[in-house]
């Protein structure tokens, strides 16, 4: 998915100014250990993940092993998308 | 209450009076009804009146019989009455019925040990021309400011820094490094100011200068430490200590209502300025004029506490409503004042409310402030107790969701998983011997806005460590403190004198030549309170427990016992959505960001379109922008140019649609 990859990346960078973003952020890179991602900042993400790709992220799901750097989210995303199909 | 200025030139020269009129004509809504200044060659010093006691003789400059001894005082001594009447019985006469000239004969039976005798709240400076020394001196907890800095071989002070930048030789500089340490503690470390080369007087600190030399020593130190002479701790029930507080309390209230013009008091809806209030109404026949401000928005809004604690209290209230835009207009007149960078807008209610109260013709009100710190009311006391209590048991998933209970007022926290707030909030067991356990989180996250600061700044800063130039400012003993005890040290040492009451409570009062007195921060509460049992003070998660016992039967029940709110005001949203505010346009437009040097453009730019879109929601987000704006409201206002008119429209409307 390297549309979705790319789309991730520029919301990131966007919608989080602080904490080390920009070029310099790897796919690896944890959100939270970088400062980049904050306790409305996972709920500004997931909104953007529902709204973009029309899925639905349930509670037990909010957990940083889906969300917190771009790879973790594009795996996640794949998974969504896959039982959504 | 007033406004002091002064200069001491180091080299001898006489100095100018001329130069004295201009600090002390800046900081003239300090002392609105008098000023006054005098010269004894080397030494000036200024003065700006708002009479509050002995209002036909308390003049300043005040001088003894030979004018050898001259005073200019900033504040009031609330045992004035007691130590006059002491100093009597040892022959001393009496002139005025003045609180300043008891300090006055106070400093010549006992020199500079005076301040040891002293209830009340200060900023003062005694020229003793006989000796040739000049004498600063400041209250224990800062609530009076007193800055100061050293330019062409002058000693020049002041209560407000614009006072000082009065004189065309001080530069006006914004500090990195001061950026640095407020854009992490949300303070500056005194002596350090947001300016090079002005410095504070810390808190609890006085100065002599003598023979162009220097000494800044401290007179009192915040000690949990300490044993006393009362009753070893746990040998007090907790009925004595509930009664001995209140005792105090009733004390401190009382001398606090000592004026010889009439004293309201702000009534938050909170149970510390309404318990504040019963105890004022205790002591005075007299109809008790209250002040509280509403806000449109109902996240924020506190009324309905307010008229049930009026109903109950029977005072006459007045309310002044704030909106966003209201916010918005008065802001750059709030960091005009305020003199720092700040990031929340929470001063400006406050600046609000005190031009209600002065429109109503008061000039001095008694407040709740200090309650928090001393008694154990905040929030990160509680939310420190919790990460303990999770850190014992790094691995459980349900302990993190204690916070949720912590912070019901914060609708994005209720959302978040188990497993994101071990992530935010978390400890490991070995973290819990940290001396700023409390204090990471926060001071954690507003590092992060760090990012937003442009290269040259980052590169001034360098490898500045503020948490080391703090580690090294703690008191002896602090490390054997109780948790909870460590955590009120730091809110009480560093926030409450740089942030509450300076930017939200001094400079915002002052600015409509309004006086606050705070009972809690009389310092036999505050040197009780911290000989309070920590679980005393918090009873497993609730908070101000033993306050809470004070004040049974003298509150309204539904304000004793309703969770705590903290003081908060809306925050970027006043900057965007309503009417374009031309500053804000200006400010924080890519060029003039550019063109400032203090922050990145690229990023700020990123920052500004999520506000104007409405996607920014995060507290990161806004204490940034605020951050941000009233740094360059510092930059335009102090150093781009120094304006003795306000810069903008809006804060003339603004000021005017308050005040007249």
């Amino acid at each position: 998915m390297p549309n979705v990859e790319q789309e991730l990346r520029r919301f990131v960078i966007d919608n989080f100014p602080f904490g080390q973003v920009g070029d310099g952020l790897s796919n690896d890179d944890s959100f939270l250990d970088q400062g980049i991602i904050d306790s409305t900042g996972v709920l500004e993400l997931v909104t953007f993940l529902e709204e973009t790709y029309e899925i639905k992220v349930e509670d037990e799901e909010l957990i940083p092993d889906n969300l917190d750097s771009i790879n973790r989210l594009v795996k996640f995303l794949q998974r969504k998308l896959q039982v959504s199909s | 209450m007033c406004g002091i200025a002064g200069i001491v030139n180091l080299n001898g020269q006489p100095v100018a009076p001329a130069l004295l009129d201009r600090m002390i004509e800046r900081i003239r809504h300090r002392g609105p009804d008098d000023c006054g200044s005098h010269t004894d060659r080397q030494v000036g010093l200024a003065h700006a009146r708002l009479s509050i006691i002995d209002l036909a003789s308390g003049g300043q400059p005040m001088h003894n019989e030979d004018k050898s001894v001259s005073i200019v005082f900033n504040g009031e001594i609330f045992n004035y009455i007691e130590l006059r009447a002491d100093l009597m019985r040892r022959g001393h006469r009496f002139r005025t019925q003045c609180d300043t000239e008891v300090i006055l004969r106070l400093y010549e039976e006992s020199g500079e040990e005076c301040v040891r005798h002293l209830n009340g709240q200060w900023a003062f400076a005694i020229w003793d021309s006989r000796r040739e020394r000049l004498f600063l001196s400041r209250d224990r907890l800062g609530v009076r400011p007193l800055f100061y800095t050293i330019a062409d071989q002058s000693l020049i002070f002041g209560s407000e820094m614009k006072s000082i930048f009065a004189l065309p030789h001080v530069s006006r500089e914004i500090d990195p490094v001061a950026l640095d340490q407020i854009f992490t503690f949300w303070v500056a470390i005194p002596p350090r100011t947001t300016f090079k080369g002005i410095r504070e007087l810390p808190p609890g600190h006085s100065m002599t200068v003598q023979q162009g030399r220097i000494t800044v020593a401290r007179h009192w130190q915040l000690d949990y430490g300490a044993g006393g002479d009362d009753a070893p701790e746990d040998a007090r029930t907790e009925e004595e200590y509930s009664a001995k507080l209140l005792e105090l309390l009733v004390d401190a209230t009382r001398i606090r209502l000592r004026s010889d013009v009439p004293v309201g008091a702000y009534l938050s809806g909170g149970l510390d300025s309404t318990l504040v209030t019963a105890l004022i109404r205790r002591f005075t026949g007299a109809p008790l004029k209250t002040f509280s401000i509403g806000f449109d928005d109902p996240e924020f809004d506190e009324t309905r506490y307010q008229n049930e604690a009026v109903r109950f209290l029977g005072t006459h209230h007045q309310e002044v409503g704030c909106t966003l835009a209201d916010i918005g207009r008065v802001f750059p007149g709030v960091v005009w004042h305020a003199e720092r960078p700040i990031l929340r807008t929470a001063p400006a209610p406050l600046y609000i409310l005190s031009g209600l109260v002065r429109k109503h013709g008061y000039k001095v009100v008694l407040t709740g402030e200090g309650s928090d710190e001393m008694l154990g009311g905040y929030d990160i006391f509680k939310e420190a107790k919790i990460r303990r209590f999770c850190a014992a048991r790094p691995d459980s998933r349900l302990r993190p969701r204690l916070l949720k209970r912590l912070y019901p007022y914060l609708g994005n926290l209720q959302s978040q998983s188990g497993a994101y707030l071990q992530a935010f909030f978390g400890a490991r067991r070995d973290q819990t011997e940290d001396e700023f356990f409390s204090h990471r989180p926060r001071w954690q996250l507003t590092s992060q806005l760090k990012t937003v600061f442009s290269g040259s700044v980052r590169s001034e800063i360098g490898a500045y460590d503020g948490l080391a130039e703090l580690r090294e400012a703690l008191p002896a003993g602090y490390s054997g403190w109780d948790g909870l005890c460590q955590a009120q040290y730091l809110e009480a040492a560093y926030l409450l004198p740089g942030y509450i009451l300076s930017s939200q409570g001094d400079r915002m009062a002052m600015a409509h030549s309004v006086e606050a007195r705070f009972p809690f921060l009389d310092h036999r509460v505050v040197e009780f309170a911290a000989r309070i049992p920590p679980r005393l003070k918090m009873k497993v998660l609730n908070e101000k427990y033993l306050l809470k016992r004070c004040a049974d039967g003298l509150v309204p029940p539904s304000v004793r016992n309703r969770p705590k709110q903290p003081y908060r005001a809306p925050e970027g949203k006043c900057f965007f959505g309503g009417a374009r505010l031309e500053y804000v346009d200006e400010l924080l437009s890519p060029e003039r960001i550019a063109h400032d040097g203090i922050f990145d453009p690229v990023t700020v730019q990123k920052l500004v379109a999520k506000f104007r879109d409405g996607r920014a929601i995060g507290i990161k987000d806004n204490m940034a922008l605020v951050g941000v704006l009233s740094t360059q409201l510092v930059h335009d206002q102090f150093v781009k140019g120094f304006r003795e008119e306000f810069a903008y429209a809006e804060r003339r409307a603004g000021t005017a649609a308050i005040c007249h």
